[in-house]
């Protein structure tokens, strides 16, 4: 934060602000990686304590929008600190937003295992699911030290998680037409994935606020991307 | 380079137009002291400009210097160059109070003549000679008091004194008194810093208006009137222009550290 305001309040507004969203920051972190961890483990205890998490992350975003609508109606805030204000909310957003991804992958721990479990599959899951966290992790840190640079390259990323999240997805179709028995744990793991790859776009939503907190400036609207699961589609058995 | 260069150029081809007084070079003393610093500043035709910065920034100096009101404090001495349609207004050959008629004034307080409020209107138009009749007179009355947002509060009562209106109405009637000789720009010293906020909303309302026929340059201490009124902002400080632009980014996004800090409250 740059340097003090002639009036020492409005400085402890925005520092609760910032403090709250790391917070918030490192709930959605923990809750994410507890999840697939969840997930790996068969471990339903603590999927269950996930799912009661979330509520942490509803109530943190409540919080900031309260205060930050506070700030402004008080302060009137201008230039950097009204940019930072608006960040806030935005961040707020976006982390409660995975914690609802986070929650709705624990949810599923219980009906995956349930089945017999390809292995090798939630194996792909962790991987891609450590690539989306790594990018949160980051982009809390930018958001932290107020970095376009890193919050710049966050954002060229993402696509990476893409071409991963694709390649899972094909895998995942064609394990449901070997054996149709697959189909219930796949389905699951394939909305596993994408809320993973979710978490991902969030990560790059709140990279975008940090930069235009930083900057000022919006960074283009094209960014790289490499899903193409919109348009995928089984192929044919016996085609080959 | 070429092509920055060529931006400029047609960046400054739109500007020559649509400028309505230019300040080239300006400085300013009182005496030994000096309170401007080669300011450089251009008006903008049927816009608003804020100048905004902290007390004794030279803000107000500035402002005085556009109608010659410096003129006034004898140690007062002005150098550089300042015009009104291209020409220098510190010209020997200008008349004072016919530039003034053509560059009106609005103080912080509002200061309405001991007289009746049609008197304060009218006061301006007969010492220049402006009308031949009393109808024409009665026209340019009431359609002052239109153009001030006034005249539907004090029709029935213009022969009253205009000192028993309150305070945002009193202001509104030296608005109404300033458009009644027909001036091309507006000097309005912060006008609404003695008025409470629906007087004061009820003026910000007033100048937006008053953008389609005249020119208009406010001094303000309120960030957040500047950045509501204005299209243009200026910020001084320690008699010097530091940053002019775009009203929308200045209080968004401003170039220097020195706005950002003043705008965000982080001042000294």
């Amino acid at each position: 934060m740059p340097e003090a305001h002639t009036v020492s309040s409005y400085d402890d507004e925005l520092r609760f602000l910032v403090r709250r969203l790391s917070e918030m920051g490192g709930i959605a972190e923990r809750m994410v990686a507890d999840a697939v961890a969840a997930l790996v483990n068969a471990d339903t205890a603590s999927a269950q304590r996930v799912i009661s998490e979330d509520l942490l992350l509803d109530a943190g975003e409540r919080e900031i929008y309260d205060k930050a609508v506070l700030v402004i109606a008080k302060r009137q805030p201008m230039a950097s600190d009204l940019r930072e204000i608006i960040g806030s909310i935005r961040i707020a957003s976006d982390l409660e937003r995975v914690g609802d991804l986070g929650k709705n992958i624990a949810k599923r721990v219980i009906a995956v295992h349930t089945m017999a479990q390809p292995r090798k599959l939630v194996r792909g899951l962790e991987h891609l699911a450590e690539l989306a966290l790594t990018q949160l992790k980051e982009v809390l840190d930018a958001f932290a030290t107020r970095s376009p640079h890193l919050a710049n390259s966050i954002r060229e990323r993402d696509e990476e998680i893409d071409a991963i999240y694709t390649s899972l997805f094909r895998e995942l179709l064609t394990y449901m037409m070997e054996d149709p028995r697959n189909i219930t744990a796949c389905t699951h793991l394939l909305f596993c994935a994408k809320n993973i790859e979710r978490i991902g776009d969030h990560a790059t939503n709140i990279a975008e606020t940090v930069y235009y907190v930083a900057t000022g400036e919006q960074l283009s609207a094209d960014r790289p991307k490499d899903d193409d699961t919109a348009s995928m589609v089984a192929p044919e058995p016996g085609a080959d | 380079m070429t092509e920055a260069a060529t931006e400029i150029a047609v960046d400054t081809a739109i500007k020559e137009s649509a400028i309505k007084m230019r300040g080239s070079d300006v400085s300013v003393f009182y005496g030994e002291k000096q309170a401007l610093f080669g300011v450089n500043l251009d008006v903008r035709k049927n816009s608003v400009t804020a100048l905004i910065g902290p007390s004794g920034c030279g803000k107000s100096t500035f402002l005085r210097c556009l109608n010659r009101m410096n003129d006034t404090i004898d140690i007062c001495r002005v150098t550089g160059e300042i015009t009104l349609e291209g020409e220098n207004i510190y010209d020997p050959k200008i008349d004072v109070v016919e530039l003034r008629a053509r560059v009106g004034m609005v103080f912080q307080k509002p200061n309405p003549f001991p007289k009746s409020i049609y008197e304060n209107v009218a006061y301006g138009p007969r010492i220049h000679g402006l009308t031949k009749s009393k109808a024409e007179l009665d026209e340019i009355v009431e359609s002052s008091l239109r153009k001030a947002a006034i005249w539907e509060e004090v029709k029935d009562r213009l022969h009253e004194p205009g000192t028993g209106l309150s305070g945002g109405q009193q202001q509104r009637l030296c608005i109404a008194r300033a458009i009644a000789v027909s001036p091309e720009v507006i000097l309005m010293d912060e006008p609404c810093s003695a008025l409470d906020p629906i007087a004061t909303a009820k003026v910000e309302e007033l100048i937006d208006e008053l953008r389609t026929n005249f020119t208009i340059v406010i001094v303000t201490h309120s960030m957040q009137q500047a950045a509501r009124v204005s299209q243009r902002t200026a910020m001084f400080h320690l008699g010097k222009l530091v940053e002019e632009g775009d009203t929308d980014k200045m209080f968004t996004n401003p170039d220097t550290k020195l706005t950002q800090d003043y705008i965000t409250g982080r001042f000294g």
